[in-house]
């Protein structure tokens, strides 16, 4: 995925500076290795917890997190059906995660220009995985275990270890935004995107 | 009076949920399959091939196609002549939501208070509407609903002075600000008219239209084209990454107006555009 761009780029968590360097809005990339679940009510006690001066469930520095809330795991099965939800609605806690060490995040949907700025400061970056393709992605899924806050039910903070993971790189540490860049390519609208 | 057993009421309810989260309804297929020779975008392509690959998974392992497996929104024809034997309907349906998404390996998406936020643990309640209709006919149909598609979604008050052109601004617009957030491809339901609840209804309604249909009365059928249209020439696209298919379908339910009012509402629906229905 990226448009004739490069070939999909093999990355291993956690992510170093030149790793996140490395990548590009646009780069498909295949991740492999730990990452950590976290969704609405993961971020809010994450944040909290770093208010206090607590220890987090896991360790930040590095750290790539997916915001996700799977279904349950069938019999046999290693996780139920976990593709992506929608970014924005943790916009408002993701500089403070960015500032302790957080590296890496995937998702879906657009971010703030905070959370933008942010990613720039602190050398990190944002994936895109496709949201809505939950079976497909519970695939490269091979293992998972409740780390943390395991009363949120599907909103648990889980450690998962994913295999060839595929995403694409939204916005990278330089500041580039693939939204932007592809609908502005393609949009025949030219009032809405003259600004 | 013909008798139902509120047993076998609970039991389909409870079979809809899981076929309708799991299964992608043929017109959708078929939709995405046409996208797929319609949309330049090479990452637009690539992610309409996940997609396709991902509900064939789905199906075959009876697994979710997508992880919110939504909202329960069940609507209810219940004919006249109908009776539900030993128990209450709404009791009948709320247990077979319960029994679905426990059985099926659903996720549990409700909380028991919108501030509060403690999930329910059995995915209820549903929420249901009820028609009752001539006949001795029970008809549910169960529509699961994502939460990233509702959130794009809003009702406005227009001025009757808007007309169609205000209708068709602000629909496109609101399809404009989601950008890449309700997963599109998208289909976009549009209620007009009624009060301001009625408007939403029918625009959760219009959901449940097959993607390709026409809409019956051809002022509206024409309409609908003149926004897909539009709507495809946003750029927004698969995913939000750039494309030319950003909506599979627009769909209008339209219903008589105060004299003084034109609402509009718009119900965003991701591409897992779920709902099943069965006749008892």
């Amino acid at each position: 995925m990226g448009d004739g761009k490069s070939a999909v780029k093999k990355i291993t968590t956690p992510l170093t500076d030149d790793v996140v360097r490395g990548l590009h809005a646009g780069d498909a990339v295949l991740i492999s290795g730990k990452i950590y679940t976290a969704r609405d009510l993961a971020h809010k006690r994450l944040v909290e917890a770093l208010a206090k001066g607590e220890e987090l469930p896991f360790i930040i520095n590095g750290a790539v997190i997916y915001y996700v809330g799977p279904c349950p795991a069938k019999p046999g099965q290693v996780i139920g059906a976990c593709g992506p939800t929608t970014s924005y609605r943790m916009d408002s806690y993701t500089p403070t995660l960015l500032q302790a060490g957080l590296r890496g995040m995937i998702g879906k949907g657009n971010r703030s220009p905070a959370v933008i700025e942010a990613m720039k400061r602190f050398c990190a970056v944002y994936f895109a995985a496709v949201g809505g393709a939950a079976a497909l992605l519970a695939q490269r899924v091979k293992a998972a275990r409740v780390v943390a806050y395991a009363d949120l039910g599907p909103e648990a903070l889980q450690e998962l270890l994913v295999e060839d993971f595929p995403a694409i790189v939204v916005n990278d540490c330089y500041g580039a935004d693939l939204y932007q860049e592809g609908v502005r390519r393609w949009c025949q609208c030219q009032h809405l995107i003259t600004q | 009076m013909r008798k139902i057993p509120v047993s076998t009421v609970r039991d389909t309810v409870a079979r809809l949920c899981i076929e309708a989260n799991c299964v992608l309804g043929d017109d959708m297929v078929q939709a995405l399959e046409q996208a797929l020779n319609i949309e330049e975008s090479e990452t637009g392509g690539e992610v309409i091939t996940q997609l396709l690959e991902n509900q064939r998974i789905a199906r075959q392992e009876l697994m979710p196609i997508c992880q919110d497996t939504g909202w329960a929104v069940v609507w209810v024809e219940i004919g006249s002549q109908v009776q539900v034997d030993g128990g209450e309907l709404g009791d009948a349906i709320q247990e077979g939501v319960a029994k679905g998404y426990t059985e099926g390996y659903l996720r549990k998406s409700i909380v028991a208070d919108p501030l509060r936020r403690k999930n329910t643990g059995d995915n209820t309640p549903a929420i249901i509407y009820y028609d009752i209709v001539p006949g001795d006919r029970l008809k549910i149909t169960v529509q699961p609903k994502g939460g990233g598609s509702e959130n794009m979604s809003e009702v406005k008050m227009l001025s009757v002075a808007d007309g169609a052109d205000g209708i068709k601004r602000f629909v496109v617009d609101r399809v404009w600000r989601s950008q890449a957030n309700p997963c599109p491809p998208v289909i976009v339901g549009v209620g007009i008219g009624g009060t301001i609840e009625k408007c939403a209804m029918l625009a959760k309604q219009a959901l449940l239209r097959d993607v390709g249909s026409l809409h019956p009365d051809p002022f509206y059928a024409e309409m609908e084209k003149e926004l897909l249209a539009e709507i495809n020439r946003l750029g927004i696209g698969p995913q939000g990454l750039g494309g030319r298919v950003t909506a599979l379908a627009v769909f209008i339910e339209a219903f008589p107006c105060h004299i003084a009012t034109m609402p509009c509402a718009v119900n965003i629906n991701c591409h897992a555009a779920r709902h099943k229905t069965a006749i008892l």
